[in-house]
Order: C-alpha cells, then structure tokens, then sequence
C-alpha cells in the first residue's frame, strides 16, 4: 500500500547562537498515518516539532506540505494550515473553562462573547464522536492531568486538525490511561488524520506506529516500518550503541534491617492525607524499589523519610533508633545519605561551582572548614576526587554546576552522598533526564553499593530503571503500598494494573475491587 | 452617643464613604485589569499623584473641569506608558520601576507644583453635586447619596464596563488568560505584549482619573504628596477583592467607610482618644485585610514575571 507524502522537511537546520539543536533534519510524513518520532531527551524532537508549529523558525531547509512549500512565521498559521500541536507541557490556561480555552485568541479581539451555547454544544458532540469524556464548562485547574491531555487533543480538534503532533503525551499517563490514548490516535487515523507522536518509550512505539523515524545527536538517522523492526534495534539506533539494561549483577545477600517503616501515614502541603498506613523495610544489602504513577505519595514518602514532612503516625527506625519526627540535620548526620527527585530544587545550586555543590554536606566543619574559614584546598582536592572518581564531565571543579548535563550534575549529586559512606540510601528518580551513558553508570555504581553492604530504596517512575537493579520491587497507588512484586519483566502487566490501583489477586490485604475506571478499558 | 446611631448619620456616613472610596475604586480597578495581565504595578501611588496634579493644572488653566479630568488620564497614560516601556518591553523588575515611578510621580509634581502655583494659593472649581432625579428625593439615603458629582457617580460606570471588558470580551478573556499562562495566548497567535500594555495602559489611565478626582472633585487644590498612600491601599484593595472590579468596588467602599468614620468620629468628642488614632485607621485595616485575606489562590499564576518571548 503507497500513501500519498503528506509533509516533508528536507534539510533543516537551526541553531541558538552557537548551540545547533536541528542539523540537516530530513522527515517524510505520510498521509493517514502514525507516524513516531523516538529519541533521547535531548536528540532534538521537540525543536523539530516546534519548527513544524510555527513556533520557531529553521535558519534554512524547506519544508513541503500537501504539495506546496510551507514557511510558518506563528502558531497561527499553522492553525489556519490544519497543523495542530498537543504540548507536553499544556497550552492550557488554568483558570479559564474548557470552552474558554478554545476561543482563546479567536476573532477579533474587541468581538463580544456570545455564542458560547454554540460552543458548548460543539465541543460536547466532538467528545462524544470520539470518546473523549470532555466537559465544555470544567475549569482546567480542577482537571486530572489526563483530562486536561484530552481537552488538549479535542482542541486541536475543534480548530480542525489534518495533522496533530503529540509531544510525549505518555509520560503523564498510567499504563491504561496510555493505552486508551493509542486507541484515539487510531481514531484519529481512521477519521482520515494523520498523527506524529512524540516518545522515547520503545514499547509504546513498537505498539501504536504504523512507522518510526529515530532522532539522535539533531538528526533523524533512520526511519522505519514497524514492522521491520525491533526494540533492540531501535534502542541501539537511539543511543549508537548496544544498551545493556540488563546490567550483571549477583543475587542479593540481605543482612539486617537498615530502614523499618511502620504504620507511616502523612499530610502533603495541603493538608489532604499523601500517604496511609506504609510499612515496609530495607535490609542491608538489598535494593528495594517503589513503583507507581507519580503523584500517588511517592514524593511525600521521601520527604517524610528524610525528615522534610510531618509526621501524622506511625514510626520510622533507622539502624534501629526511631528518628521520627527527627529534624533534617539530625537525619543527615545519622549516615542517611539522599539522592532527591529534583535535583535542580534540592540536590544543588546550579550557579554555583562543583566543588561548593560537593560540600553542601560539611561545609561547617573540618576538614572543609577550619575557624569558620573555608578551606579551599581541602575543598578542592576532595571534587578533584569526586569528578575523577565518577567521570564527571567537566572542564575542571570551579565550573559552575549549571553549566553541565543533567547526567553530570546527577553523578555529582550521587558522588557526594556516596562519599559520605552511608548506610542508608534514598534514591529518588535516579536517572531522570539523564542520558543512557550515565544512567548505566549510576544503576552500576548502585549495585556495587549494595553488593558493599548498603540499604538502597529507590522511588521511581520508570519501569525500565527498577527491573534493572531491584531486588524487590514495591507498587504505591494513592498513598498506600498495594503489594511486592519480584523485578521480572515478564509481570509488567501485573506491574501496570496495580500501578492504576488494582489489588494483586493473591494479596491476602485484598478488600475491595479497583476502583470503576481505573481498570482495564473495554 | 445617640447622635451615631441616627440614620441620618448613617446616611452621610455612607455618602462620605462613597466619594471618599472614589479615587480608590478607580485606582483599585485599574490595578485589577493590569494584574489580571501580569502585570504588578506598583507605580499607582506616583501615577495618582501625577493625574492629581495634571488634572489641577489643566483645570487652572482652562477652567474647564472636563478638560482637567482628560488631562489626568493623559497623565496615567503617560506614566503607565513609561511603566510598560521599562517592564514589559526591556523586561525590567516591575517592583524596582514601581517604585520609582512612585518616586518620580512625588518628586516631579513636587517640583512643578513649588515652581509654578505654590505662590498663587487659589484653588480650582471642583465638580459641582448634582441630584439625581428620584434618587435623590428617597428619604434619608437619597438626599445624601445621590447628591454627588459626576465623578463619583461614575464610578458604577466604570465598574460595570471594566466587569463587561474582563469577562464578557475576547478581549477580556485574553487579558486574563496572558496573566496566568502567557504562553498560551501566544501560541493561540495574540501578541503578550500588546496585552501587557494595554492593560498597563488603562490601568494607569484609571490611576490618573482616580488622582484628579482628589483635586477636581474633592479638595480644590493640589497639595503635595496629597495621594497620601492611597495607592498602596488600592493594591491591598485588589487582594482583599481577589482580582475582580466588582470586588474591588465594594471593598473600596468599605476602604472608604474607614476614612468616613475616621472623620466622623474626630468629630465627635465624646470618645475620649487622640484622634490619630482615628487617622490610622485605613492603614490598620489595609494590614488586617491583606493579612486576612492573603488569597493566592485567585492571584493570576504569572503575576510580576516578564514573558520571555520565544
């Protein structure tokens, strides 16, 4: 079956001063299809996609679309050019409805509203035609981020679409909620739209694409039928290697309990209950993993553990002493070493220069600091030390840690609170915006800590890092551990439904079904 | 005692209230529509001052009071105009440039007042009252309350349009989307800084009525500094209203019941307490309210933040 060429860009390239973020990108769309476009973070697909919305424009190159060539000066005419884009951070303005949101910008600007009943009452038979479940008077601050996904794509929509662009439209989403999104982009496809879909998730790929074009390094080096691949493929392709996720590594040896976790329940800052009744414990020599969509308590557990959220009830024991309720510092000084979510809010001051990031832990004290002086050659040998140690990419300790990559800031960040020798170690997101060499590195280096004897819990969204080094893996929904499950791939179903909040069959603690809607679609 | 309780007293109270809300409201709006656009500014005391003195000068010039009370406005515009120049097109710190515009709006009608019509001493003809018909023959609350100038009665006016402009307009729509999410509108192809300015623009022009109100339609004469903090309490009047005109009307008539039974009350000797007590009234209140109030969550989710175009 040939389809007729929908869009192509040929050749183009853009650049921010010296940063070049497109390099020669060359992209054929075809008409009526799904078309992915997978790479790292970074690899330069969602400048390619603002170029082709009217967002930014390419410094040369040309893009052709239904046959004639395209120049975008605003989102606007890529609107009017029946090009839509769906955000990965929303176009949507909290405080205004649904409708709002879709008039946004329309007409002449000094134009009375009135014809919000007409809206309305197009907007209710979109959603309808298409199984949206959108409500044209909800206000989007009250809407679940998957809601507000959905009114994004029935905006693009209403503005009549033949081309819509999803930018990572799973990263937000659980396992059902993505799958329900695959079936509207088919949908979409079989309405006579065609789809480019944003991922770096190889599964999702592989499952909703009719084919793939791989971004790396600015360029796309290779596009594809789906059926003419595999996710081996494509992840080499992404990285110019061979991953190996499937890192070496021993059966666990577990010693003592290092954390026991009891009856923990917590309030987060709006004073609704985060976390209900968690118990569990680490043993030395083991890495424990939590799963879980985020926003289900993971955030609350690691604050509440390190001392940085009241405590409702229950008790936390490090190495036996309850340090519940205990301050931060008193946490910090108890070998409890924290690897946070967010680096860039709580792991380190990014104008500031390695060596000063490397010390937030003792900067008080000797050997850093001496009379209340710091010392600056103690300071400096003991980064040298870190950045050689961990390969930190840099051109030497003075750099200002904002200046480096997000892998290089996060083995800092993992250099510094291993080298405090800690019993203990919190980890959460571990490899987050990171790219594929370092995140190796660091899940390596973690594995080497356990082997030495440490008690590693590690909070994560992503499925892939947790099987890669967890002895035992833990799934949260709304507040509560709803059961263990060993790291085996061959159960990520399993993982996914308990993820959206069903209870594992053979769970003694089983009390209720899941929740209407939150299960499997139909 | 008994003399407080009357309606009669009552009634005036009100009426005081409501002309003495008057510069407030106009301010309060004005400051309502710029930070439903983002923009905080902070410049409204200097900006009323500027429109008071404007407004006194082209009165006293002409004799005209329309053409006083157009001077004003232009003087808002022209302050508001220089407000947006620095904050929203070179992206200055909108809390630094508001206060120097503070700064300059006292410093320069200072100087030009000194300069010009200190020596004089003659004041202008403000804005006659005039009766509403009906209205005004209701008894008690009418003789008292509908017998105002135009410019306070104006103030309903300019509450109504200023609600009809923010929520029944595309227009308005926009403005209030561009203080919340900025990048929204853009990609919806409004231009933010036109937004911006616009809304910085009437707002400023309001300031500058809401200024020549007090030396048109108030006292006959300009003195200096004679704003006397009444913009900081506009800005304390939008939180307490929580961004909405209608809000902030009623909250500057009760901003103005503070001032009215400040007077009333120094009147009356019978409350045995210094009557600075009795002036620091309205600034007492503006920290409980602000206090009380605190209202984050209505506040536009860009307030105060520059858009960074592309």
């Amino acid at each position: 079956m040939t389809r007729q060429t929908l869009l192509r860009m040929e050749n183009i390239h853009k650049s921010f001063g010296p940063l070049i973020v497109s390099a020669g990108v060359d992209l054929t769309i075809e008409e009526g299809e799904i078309h992915a476009l997978l790479g790292e973070n970074g690899a330069g697909k969602s400048v390619l996609m603002s170029i082709l919305c009217g967002i930014l424009s390419p410094n040369s190159g040309q893009i052709v679309y239904k046959g004639r060539p395209l120049a975008l000066k605003s989102p606007r005419e890529a609107m009017q050019q029946r090009i839509g884009m769906v955000h990965q951070h929303f176009m949507l303005v909290p405080n205004l409805t649904v409708a709002e949101n879709y008039v946004l910008g329309q007409g002449w600007p000094l134009r009375v509203i009135r014809d919000m009943a007409q809206v309305h009452a197009r907007i209710r038979e979109l959603s309808a035609r298409y199984g949206l479940d959108v409500r044209p008077d909800a206000v989007i601050e009250d809407l679940s981020v998957g809601e507000q996904q959905r009114v994004e794509i029935l905006k693009a929509l209403y503005h009549g679409v033949d081309l819509l662009i999803l930018d990572e439209p799973t990263a937000v989403l659980t396992p059902q909620e993505t799958g329900r999104l695959l079936d509207l982009m088919r949908g979409l496809v079989r309405d006579g739209k065609t789809v480019i879909f944003i991922s770096h998730k190889l599964d999702e790929v592989m499952r909703a694409s009719d084919r793939i074009s791989v971004m790396r390094d600015c360029r796309v080096v290779h596009t594809t039928r789906v059926e003419d691949t595999s996710p081996r493929e494509l992840a080499r392709l992404m990285v110019g290697r061979e991953v190996l996720m499937d890192l070496p590594r021993t059966p666990a040896v577990p010693g003592p309990v290092a954390l026991d976790v009891e009856g923990l329940s917590c309030n987060n800052d709006l004073g609704l209950p985060a976390l209900r009744n968690v118990s569990l414990q680490v043993r030395k020599g083991e890495i424990v993993g939590i799963a879980g969509v985020s926003g289900n308590g993971q955030t609350e557990l690691a604050l509440a553990l390190a001392g940085l959220l009241p405590v409702a009830s229950g008790r936390v024991r490090l190495a036996g002493d309850d340090i519940t309720g205990a301050s931060p510092a008193s946490i910090n000084a108890r070998s409890f070493a924290h690897i946070p979510e967010d680096r860039h809010k709580m792991g380190i001051l990014l104008p500031m220069s390695l060596a000063e990031n490397a010390i937030l832990h003792g900067f008080g004290r000797p050997p850093f600091a001496r009379r209340g002086m710091l010392s600056r050659d103690a300071i400096a040998t003991h980064a040298r030390h870190l950045i050689r140690r961990f390969r930190v990419k840099t051109p030497d300790e003075a750099e200002p840690i904002g200046n480096l990559s997000g892998g290089n800031q996060q083995k800092l960040v993992v250099a510094r609170e291993l080298a405090r020798n800690p019993d203990f170690i919190l980890v959460s997101q571990l490899t987050r915006g990171i790219d594929i060499g370092a995140i190796e590195f660091i899940l390596q280096e973690m594995l080497s800590q356990r082997d030495a004897g440490r008690a590693i819990l590690l909070i994560s969204t992503e499925l892939e890092e947790l099987f890669a080094i967890c002895d035992r893996i833990l799934v949260m929904f709304h507040g509560e551990i709803l059961g263990e499950l060993p790291p085996d791939r061959s159960r990520i179903e399993e993982l996914g439904l308990m993820m959206a909040g069903q209870r594992p069959v053979s769970d003694p603690l089983r009390r209720d079904p899941a929740p209407a809607g939150l299960s499997a679609p139909a | 005692m008994q003399d407080i309780l009357t309606l009669g007293f009552l009634a005036t109270l009100l009426a005081t209230a409501w002309r003495l809300a008057t510069p407030l409201i106009f301010a309060s709006i004005g400051e309502v529509i710029s930070e439903r656009a983002g923009i905080l500014n902070i410049g409204i005391e200097g900006t009323m001052l500027m429109g008071a003195f404007c407004g006194f000068a082209a009165t006293f010039a002409s004799g005209s009071l329309m053409l006083g009370l157009l001077a004003g406005i232009a003087a808002g515009v022209a302050s508001g105009l220089l407000f947006a120049l620095l904050t929203v097109t070179v992206k200055a710190n909108q809390i630094v440039v508001g206060a120097a515009i503070n700064l300059l709006g006292l410093g320069l009608t200072s100087f030009l007042f000194r300069t010009y019509y200190v020596s004089t001493g003659r004041g202008v003809e403000i804005a006659p009252p005039i009766d509403i018909p009906w209205l005004s023959d209701l008894p008690f609350f009418g003789e008292a309350l509908f017998r105002q100038n135009l410019i306070v009665y104006s103030t309903v006016i300019v509450t109504i349009l200023a609600a009809l402009l923010l929520y029944r307009t595309s227009f308005g729509l926009t403005l209030r989307a561009v203080g919340d999410h900025p990048k929204a509108v853009d990609v919806a192809g409004r231009s933010v800084a036109a937004y911006r300015y616009a809304a910085v623009l009437m707002g400023s022009g309001l300031a500058g009525l809401g200024g020549a109100f007090l030396t048109l339609g108030h006292s006959n004469q300009f003195v200096e500094g004679m704003t006397s903090g009444r913009g900081f309490i506009a800005l304390a009047v939008v939180v307490f209203a929580r961004w909405s005109p209608v809000g902030a009307f009623f909250v500057s008539i009760l901003f103005g019941l503070f001032y009215a039974l400040q007077l009333q009350l120094q009147a009356q000797p019978l409350l045995n307490i210094s009557y600075q007590v009795f002036q620091a009234l309205p600034y007492l209140m503006t920290i409980i309210a602000v206090c009380l109030v605190g209202g984050k969550s209505a506040e536009p989710r860009r307030l105060g933040v520059p858009y960074g175009e592309r």
